[in-house]
């Protein structure tokens, strides 16, 4: 076995257990080569399944390489550097031994899970991403992260349990546990389904990722928001495409979170909501199944990862200087950090799908394909979600963070790194908006026929755009804009974080008080009992009344007479 | 606020912040009039009506934003709402 043959998991995995032996710039160099090596040795790779095992009755492949792997594979690589030179100032105080570790272990086992080829192995990675990411939520060192990253991981693992059990039952049914279409068919299906909607976040199994992702560290939420639900979205697109259910779960996805995003205060959180939102493009295209969307929903999903890590270091940037990220407590920052202003709205532009910027030339092929389909209503959901997304994350993002109203906070520009890494990413969005025939697309997996750039195009997406940013800074300027408040928004996680500690705590008081009830009854019924046999059977009582031998006498010689009646007649 | 002392910014005045809005809000007209000049290829009915892309932006915007200041009766709590026992 040469080395490019080894799965690329095992690069970042080496990598993560010398990482915590290694300090200063030894460290930093690893942690940069490693994505930059990992990533070049895919270039060479031909298409076929690689590093196979036998376990017990199974083969187990942990490389499986076609156009939809090779495709996540790059761009897991290309997140990975982003977010490790975003990352790379942190120091020991900062828990940089354990950010570091656990960032090489999560980007191992998210290439693990692209390149399985079997469900056992996409298990155990799925698990693994659970199992490290988690670490970048408690690394923050908060109550609220710690009891935030808690929920996280119970609803990731149970995520990762409905998969094996579905993954059994396939296994059972069929003799097989190749990771290839399944298509929705039977239990084992639906459970696999449900394990792969809890990662990409469809509608009420979304709220471990708004819940947990903002209670990250300022560098933790980039590499958390490059993977998990990617490789969901990865994972759908491998095992259910065409499944018309993703149509109507995905448009819900693209559009609930906006009307949060417009109310939450935390900048971080809008993000998060903003990502189901995109990954609700993703899943509708992935529904529709035709080679226009699945490209369109991959492409998308490409573009996603390099923009909304853009944004996420941006308001990480933001956080990491000013020690705070409420839309109440921010604005003006323009003033101290015109970089990371200017990159964020690099970001913002790319997500609002603004022509020459990356989120144009993807996000319109699943708007296409809609419309191709004669999906006439889910065609205008999306229109509508869309001029959504231009609202929180096109508008609000950047203008609550760095214009507004001068919150009066001067502070210095994000450091270096972080500078090279928006930069980075910026300059990533811009080309692949601009020259998507040369970056993205000949990546998809199917060949691309699509022409983002014409005229009809390119005017009326920017009528859209002109017309809802106006419609926002319109409402600003009138007042019909609703303030920022400091507040929680309820959300499906109310269910479990409200409801069902006090629906327990009410069932235990009333089996309390139905087993005193219970007792109490008990306790009068015996001693009622008690008296009832004491009063037959107690000293001088019924039974053992003293009576006079002349009674007997008496009875004897009355039973005596009745024989001799009887005896006559 | 600005602190005292500090130069004055082209977006410190509320009369250039509002000089650039009308400024979009004329790129935008002008945006829409194209509509006259070139015929565009259209997939769904509603795309025919004149300047629909622009009118459905803005529209759309309008209803979210108010929806969702209606959701906030619904939905908000203090900010230490889960904390608080």
């Amino acid at each position: 076995m040469s080395p490019t043959d080894l799965p690329p998991f095992t690069l970042f995995f080496a990598a993560g257990l010398l990482v915590p032996v290694l300090r200063g710039w030894g460290r930093k160099a690893v942690v940069l080569l490693v994505p930059v090596v990992g990533g070049l040795s895919l270039l060479g790779l031909e298409p076929g399944t690689y590093s196979q095992i036998t376990v017990l009755d199974y083969t187990l492949t942990l490389m499986r390489v076609d156009k939809l792997s090779l495709l996540f594979g790059y761009l897991f690589h290309i997140a990975a550097f982003l977010a490790f030179l975003f990352a790379l100032h942190l120091k020991k105080e900062e828990g940089a031994t354990l950010q570091h570790t656990t960032g090489l272990l999560y980007a191992g086992a998210a290439l693990g899970a692209v390149f399985a080829g079997d469900f056992i192995t996409l298990f155990v990675f799925w698990e693994i991403l659970a199992l490290t990411s988690v670490f970048l939520v408690w690394a923050r060192g908060s109550n609220r992260s710690l009891a935030s990253g808690l929920r996280y991981l119970i609803v990731n693992v149970v995520s990762g349990v409905l998969l094996l059990a579905g993954a059994l039952i396939h296994a059972h049914e069929t003799g097989s546990i190749a990771f290839t279409y399944l298509g929705l068919d039977g239990l084992a299906s639906w459970l696999i389904l449900l394990a792969f909607g809890i990662k990409a976040g469809f509608p009420l199994l979304h709220n471990w990722l708004v819940d947990a992702y903002p209670e990250a560290t300022p560098t933790g939420t980039v590499f958390l928001s490059a993977f998990t639900t990617k490789v969901a979205v990865y994972a759908l697109a491998r095992a259910f495409p065409g499944t018309d259910l993703l149509i109507w779960v995905g448009v819900t996805m693209t559009a609930f979170p906006i009307f949060y995003a417009v109310i939450e205060n935390d900048l971080r959180r809008v993000l998060s909501y903003s990502m189901i939102n995109q990954i609700g493009f993703m899943v509708v295209g992935i529904g529709l199944g035709t080679s226009l969307s699945v490209n369109g929903a991959v492409a998308h999903a490409f573009n996603d990862v390099i923009f909304k890590g853009l944004l996420m270091m941006s308001m990480g940037a933001v956080l990491y200087r000013t020690g705070k990220i409420n839309g109440t407590d921010l604005g003006g920052l323009y003033k101290s950090m015109p970089l990371t202003a200017s990159f964020s709205m690099v970001g913002a532009a790319s997500i609002s799908a603004l022509p020459l910027f990356s989120g144009f030339v993807s996000k319109s092929m699943v708007m296409a394909a809609a419309l191709e389909g004669g999906h006439g209503w889910l065609w205008v959901l999306l229109l509508f979600a869309s001029a959504g997304v231009v609202e929180h994350a096109g508008i609000k993002i950047p203008f609550f963070s760095f214009f507004a109203h001068d919150s009066g906070i001067r502070t210095k520009e994000a450091p270096w790194n972080m500078l090279l890494a928006m930069g980075t990413a910026s300059v990533l969005c811009i080309a692949i908006g601009t020259f998507p025939q040369w970056t993205v697309y000949p990546l998809l997996p199917y060949a691309v026929e699509y022409v983002p750039y014409d005229a009809t195009h390119v005017i009326t997406q920017l009528q859209l755009l002109f017309f809802s940013s106006l419609g926002v800074f319109w409402m600003m300027r009138t007042g019909w804009y609703p303030p920022e408040k400091r507040s929680v928004n309820l959300d499906s996680d109310w269910a479990y974080r409200w409801l069902a500690p006090r629906v327990v705590g009410a069932m235990g008081a009333a089996a309390s008080s139905l087993d005193q009830a219970f007792r109490r009854v008990a306790l009068r019924a015996v001693g009622a009992s008690l008296r009832a046999v004491a009063r037959i059977l107690g000293p001088n009582e019924g039974f053992s009344k003293h009576y006079p031998t002349g009674y007997m006498v008496l009875w004897v010689s009355i039973l005596l007479g009745a024989y001799l009646l009887f005896y006559f007649l | 606020m600005r602190p005292e002392g500090e130069k004055e910014r082209f977006l410190d005045r509320q009369g250039n912040v509002d000089r650039l809005l009308w400024g979009v809000t004329v790129v935008g007209v002008v945006l829409l009039l194209v509509d006259f000049l070139f015929h565009r290829h259209v997939y769904h009915s509603w795309e025919r009506l004149w300047g629909f892309y622009g009118i459905f932006g803005a529209l759309a915007i309008v209803v979210l934003v108010q929806m969702a200041k209606g959701l906030r009766r619904l939905v908000m709590r203090d900010e230490d709402y889960y904390e608080s026992d």
